[in-house]
């Protein structure tokens, strides 16, 4: 494999740049170069919602300083790409530059779905994936926006919410489905989060879908009205029904997309040299059986990125994600998830283990294989280690195993209710067995919080 | 806002409005008696003479007075050391306490009056804010709208707010002659705590206490749902209160060296002055105690509990200057620079104010044994620079009037001889990390923008390598503000600690080596 070789990654998110950055410790020489027309830096695209909020600046979600694209010979351009010559291996910008490369990596992430709704292209309806989304959003809701309507219940959607809360607007949230995130959510865990969704006085219509978007004289969203035939006047519309792999600009050429760009478990596509990895990428297979043919997750991102890095390194490796695992934040809720808990499963198949703190906030559940083995987690509203559950589903433990060490899970702050006395104890209750139940320390007792 | 934080507002700029014009009220008039009262036996006829065309005159201003005693007595100085006759001249600067004494003024009549019209309303106006604070919200950790903030973004209130404390502090420190007023406004509480009239120490003593208390309300209403921010602020809200205010204070009352159980050297850099060392060797028992107990926090408690717990033990949890930090500066954590410039700056700094520190401390001690012969007055030259450009200047002037400019542990990070020693034994010998939860870092930044030590704690978190830095001073704000559950403040086993070559969960293609 040459060295001198020109290796161009399009997009410099997380995908991207960790591919560069294991590129770059694989191979001294190769010269890496990364194109973006979003941002010239590398910024964390799950933060923007905090820069709305004033959380933080932009600078603060960038996580390299400025020197280190140099001082690592990162090369960096600032530029839209137009369309791609694969044959004279040659890129095009939409400024009238072109630029040669020798191996491609498309990395373009992704877009906000738009399901032709009329009028989803009017001034004020927008979805928030990129820097110039929330630049938009800033702009737009700075004044005059009354009540604003997010249309999809997912995780952009209750940022999106919780973003225009700040801002004090009120919003009415259109979801699709029975219950929040109801399609990847248990109904126990998605009736939590409802309940907290409206704790914090959203409007949350259930069940409840987008007709259509009416415009005022001046072209501007007025408000929507839905399936059901209400008319809700509002300024401004969020539409996070999902993203779809952002890949317009390679259409009808000679690269092979579906969704995504296609791709097998080395990222390789139908074109040598060509490459694609993160949201953008879609296997010709699932790479696991609880595993989609597009992942867009920034965890899955970053490890595409991780493994082309090695491949392009010339390692001879495949793409083999571990035990699955994601995390996510409902306004003031946290979630994680290690293993596999789909929305709805078979008793067949499967055993499930829920508690639910009786705040109604905090809550577990673990599904068990009819063996009584573990199979996944969610938990919510308290922090369970990635480690211990990445090696107890690894190694496939019994249920009653992983719930007498889930001391040795916690993961909350000193002093925090240990919510795994009150899990243990509901679990000894529901399936019996020789579990054993922690006691609350002296020092526990003293200062611990009780909640 | 809600009207009663309105109001709040409204009591704590009136307060703060009393206070700043409270050194300006009241006249001056110096008699012999004062003066004679006010100075040492070996001073008394120099200044009387000196003083003596200022005897009977009213002066209607702290400026007026102060200026003409100065003019005076500044004179009478530049003579003798223009004709080099160093013995003659009057080192002691007795300003402050003659002031003290010449003046006549409505808060030296109504102490308790003033107090309750200052400090009084600015923190019933305080409260009044802080109360109401996220009443209506659902508990957890709420950034929104710092960096919207004049205050707590640089903006024209930061300024304001900044520049104000660093006048204090100049003031407090080097013209203390012109804030008498206010140390007549504690002077009742120093009687009944010490039965000594107050020193501007004392009135700093009492603010910078209040500011904890105050402050600690609100890191309680801000970090509702956060049982280790709310214990700790209880801890250092509890360690200022008693052992850095109340206790010396009636230690003197009982007519006992005056002591802080808990400052340690070399944070408490005159802990072994000559002076220092006289005092507990003529107290006796009690005396004894201190020097010993002094002694045991350096060489015992300092590696034990830092061994255990890391530096938070002392930085997050007892220190007064990290109580002051954690809840008056709070609101700047933000500020504080996270770059790799600023680290090494850092490092550099911190160290030689150590090293400079213990050298002191050292010729300070051989002096003291070789009866002063040794180095001769060597000791009061560098003793008073030390005091000048670190004690003041770095500690306080720059140490909290920063917090609204660089965060609220510039002192900490920078300055500290005690933080630096205690990071030593941190980054070495300790159980203490912030361990990172396997692969879940999402790289959002809120750990490194809200680190007050300008640690960059995404670095670590995102590679998933436990944090181990020895600037950290625990104070868990990291792992608060994290969304996705990802930072945990550990005691664990020493070894294997400092993982260099960390290995990201989730992805099997390859063994990660980040």
């Amino acid at each position: 494999m040459s060295s001198n070789r020109h290796v161009v990654i399009i997009g410099n998110g997380i995908a991207g740049v960790t591919c560069a950055r294991f590129l770059r410790k694989q191979d001294e020489k190769v010269r890496i170069t990364l194109i973006s027309g979003e941002s010239k830096y590398f910024f964390s695209r799950t933060a923007l919602m905090y820069i709305y909020m004033g959380h933080m600046k932009f600078e603060h979600t960038q996580p390299y300083e400025d020197w280190f694209w140099e001082k690592n010979r990162l090369e960096l351009k600032e530029a839209w790409v137009s369309s791609v010559d694969f044959t004279s291996k040659k890129l095009s910008f939409q400024a009238d530059e072109s630029m040669d490369y020798d191996v491609l990596v498309i990395a373009t992430g992704s877009k906000p779905n738009k399901f032709g709704w009329p009028g989803q292209d009017l001034a004020g309806v927008q979805g928030l994936y990129s820097k110039q989304d929330l630049e938009l959003m800033e702009k737009t809701t700075s004044n005059g926006v009354n009540r604003a309507v997010i249309v999809g219940g997912g995780l952009i959607g209750i940022e999106m919410a919780e973003m225009l809360a700040y801002k004090k607007i009120p919003v009415t949230f259109l979801v699709r489905e029975s219950g929040f995130w109801g399609n990847v959510l248990p109904k126990e865990e998605s009736n939590l989060v409802s309940r907290h969704i409206k704790e914090h006085h959203f409007d949350l219509r259930l069940g409840e879908e987008l007709d259509s978007i009416l415009a005022d004289q001046n072209a501007h969203v007025k408000a929507v009205k839905t399936k059901s035939g209400e008319e809700i006047r509002c300024q401004f519309v969020g539409l996070t029904a999902g993203v779809s792999p952002n890949v317009d600009f390679l259409r009808n050429t000679e690269l092979e997309l579906n969704r995504g760009v296609k791709v097998d478990f080395c990222f390789r596509t139908n074109i040598p040299d060509v490459y694609s990895i993160g949201d953008c990428a879609e296997f010709h297979e699932a790479p696991a059986s609880d595993r989609k043919h597009v992942e867009q997750v920034w965890y899955t991102g970053r490890m595409h990125g991780e493994t082309l890095g090695y491949i392009l390194g010339g390692h001879q490796v495949t793409y083999k994600p571990g035990v699955w695992f994601n995390s996510a934040k409902f306004l003031d809720i946290e979630y994680q998830t290690y293993g596999t808990v789909p929305a709805r499963w078979d008793d067949e198949q499967n055993k499930s283990f829920y508690w639910e703190h009786h705040s109604g906030k905090v809550a577990f559940r673990m599904l068990m294989n009819l063996q009584g083995n573990i199979v996944g987690v969610n938990n919510f509203g308290f922090r369970l280690r990635h480690e211990f559950f990445d090696r107890a589903i690894r190694e496939q433990w019994a249920g009653a195993k992983v719930i007498s060490m889930l001391n040795k899970a916690n993961f909350d702050p000193e002093f925090f209710d240990p919510y795994y006395i009150e899990i243990q104890q509901a679990y000894k209750d529901q399936f019996g067995g020789d579990i054993k139940v922690e006691r609350r320390s002296f020092i526990q007792k003293l200062f611990g919080a009780k909640a | 806002m809600k009207l009663i934080q309105k109001l709040g507002v409204i009591l704590f700029i009136i307060g703060m409005a009393v206070f700043t014009i409270m050194p300006f009220l009241g006249s001056y008039q110096l008699s012999e008696q004062i003066v004679l009262t006010n100075t040492k036996e070996i001073h008394q006829e120099k200044m009387r003479e000196i003083l003596a065309p200022m005897y009977g005159k009213s002066y209607n201003s702290n400026f007026a007075f102060l200026s003409e005693l100065n003019n005076y007595f500044n004179t009478y100085n530049d003579k003798l050391k223009s004709e080099s006759k160093w013995e003659e001249v009057i080192w002691d600067d007795y300003s402050f306490s003659i002031a003290k004494a010449a003046i006549d003024s409505p808060v030296r009549e109504f102490p308790m009056l003033f107090f309750a019209l200052s400090i009084g309303l600015a923190v019933l106006g305080g409260v009044f804010y802080i109360l109401p604070k996220h009443r209506e919200e659902p508990p957890g950790v709420k950034n929104n709208g710092i960096f919207h903030s004049s205050m707590k973004n640089r903006g024209w209130m930061g300024i304001v707010t900044g520049t104000y404390l660093i006048l204090f502090y100049i003031i407090l420190y080097w013209f203390p002659a012109y804030i008498v007023n206010p140390v007549w406004m504690v002077n009742p509480i120093s009687l009944l705590l010490s039965g000594n009239p107050a020193s501007q120490w004392f009135l700093y003593g009492a603010i910078y206490t209040i500011a904890i208390l105050v402050m600690g309300i609100r890191m309680f209403r801000k970090y509702r749902g956060n049982r280790y921010q709310q214990l700790r602020t209880a801890s250092v809200m509890f360690f200022q209160t008693s052992f850095a205010f109340l206790i010396p204070e009636i230690l003197v009352l009982l007519n006992q060296p005056y002591f802080d159980f808990k400052n340690i050297w070399p944070l408490d850099y005159d802990f072994f002055y000559d002076y220092q060392i006289d005092t507990f060797l003529s107290a006796g028992g009690v005396g004894m105690f201190m020097l010993i107990w002094g002694i045991l926090l350096i060489i015992i408690a300092v590696p034990l509990f830092t061994y255990f717990y890391g530096k938070r033990w002392y930085c997050s949890w007892v220190c007064g200057c990290g109580g002051l930090a954690e809840t008056l500066g709070d609101p700047y954590r933000q500020l504080s620079d996270k770059s790799l410039k600023a680290w090494k700056y850092e490092r550099v700094i911190v160290h030689s104010v150590l090293v400079l520190a213990v050298v002191m401390t050292l010729i300070t001690i051989i002096n003291y044994f070789s009866g002063f012969e040794l180095l001769g007055n060597v000791t009061n030259q560098l003793h008073s620079f030390y005091g000048f450009a670190i004690g003041s200047a770095f500690a306080g002037v720059i140490g909290t009037g920063f917090y609204p400019f660089m965060g609220n542990r510039v002192w900490c990070r920078f300055g500290c001889p005690l933080a630096a020693y205690l990071g030593i034994v941190q980054r070495f010998k300790s159980r203490f990390r912030i361990t990172t939860n396997g692969g879940q870092c999402i790289s959002c930044g809120n750990c490194s923008t809200y680190c007050e030590m300008g640690i960059d704690v995404r670095w670590y978190a995102q590679r998933g390598q436990e944090v181990v830095r020895a600037s950290c001073v625990g104070c868990g704000v990291c792992s608060s503000v994290c969304p996705r559950g990802v930072l945990k403040l550990e005691n664990g086993p020493a070894e294997n600690r400092i993982n260099e070559m960390p290995i990201i969960i989730g992805n099997d293609s390859i063994k990660v080596n980040a």
